[in-house]
């Protein structure tokens, strides 16, 4: 299972700019295997939760079209650097991931 | 994790209601904030009817809201969209293409400070138009722009 995640952060005028990087397939569950012509099964990233310091700032659903291995980009303000972020996802089997960094 | 995860799976399949329960409470931690996974919008096939999912049914056109992505798409499996509102209070933005199989792509809600803004990469199955809306103050807003693709994104 991949459970790679990259964060970036950035602060800019006191607000903190976010980058995620998350390694999934995001399968859609429309494309067929041409051997077979049996769809693969769906298997996407249903949320998303990003909290700084124990806060949920932001909460993401997201559907099967978002692309393979997704990136989610985000602002906060009023984040100060060495605020902790943590990033966790959970996708439609149940596998879930966690990721924390520290803003700078 | 994943091996409490597996052990706890296991005991669920081997019909152990306490179990069952137990593994409910220990999968979602997260579930104290985050809202459930709105199924029917995502499901939804016309935009008319995720819009109503989301309960954002009738909402205003907006020139506040700022679509930032390529005209013209070569790759329709990874098309960046950047969306910046300008409308104060933004509580939450909800991202569609219209054409694809299942239009919403993502419903982000804000809190704490986040800003009104996005940026994500997304699966296009053809020239599109892709509908943003933005919930803020209560109200909701919605803003397009149509998006060319060259090769789809979501067939096989």
């Amino acid at each position: 299972m991949a459970e790679l995640m990259k964060i970036r952060t950035k602060l800019v005028d006191g607000s903190a700019h976010i980058v995620v990087l998350i390694i999934h397939p995001m399968e859609t569950g429309q494309r067929k295997d041409p051997r077979s012509g049996q769809a693969y099964p769906a298997h996407f990233i249903q949320s998303v939760t990003a909290s700084i310091n124990d806060k949920p700032v932001l909460v993401a659903q997201w559907g099967p079209a978002i692309s393979k291995n997704p990136l989610l980009g985000f602002r906060v303000k009023g984040a100060k650097a060495g605020d902790s972020l943590v990033i966790a996802w959970e996708d439609n089997k149940g596998e879930k991931a966690r990721a924390t960094a520290t803003i700078a | 994790m994943n091996q409490l995860r597996r052990l706890i799976l296991k005991g669920g399949a081997g019909g152990g209601a306490l179990a069952c329960a137990l593994a409910a409470g220990l999968l979602r931690p997260s579930a104290a904030f985050a809202a459930e996974w709105n199924k029917p919008a995502f499901e939804a096939k016309a935009v008319a009817d995720a819009l109503k999912h989301i309960a954002a049914a009738g909402a205003t056109e907006s020139a506040e809201i700022l679509i930032k992505a390529p005209d013209i798409a070569e790759n329709g499996a990874v098309v960046p969209i950047e969306v910046t509102s300008r409308i104060a209070d933004a509580e939450s933005i909800a991202l569609m293409v219209e054409k694809n199989p299942f239009p919403l792509l993502a419903y982000v809600d804000l809190a704490n400070g986040a800003e009104a803004y996005l940026n994500t990469r997304c699966k296009m199955g053809q020239t599109s138009v892709v509908k943003v809306v933005v919930k803020a103050g209560g109200k909701h807003y919605i803003a397009s722009r149509e998006i060319k693709v060259t090769i789809g994104g979501c067939g096989g």
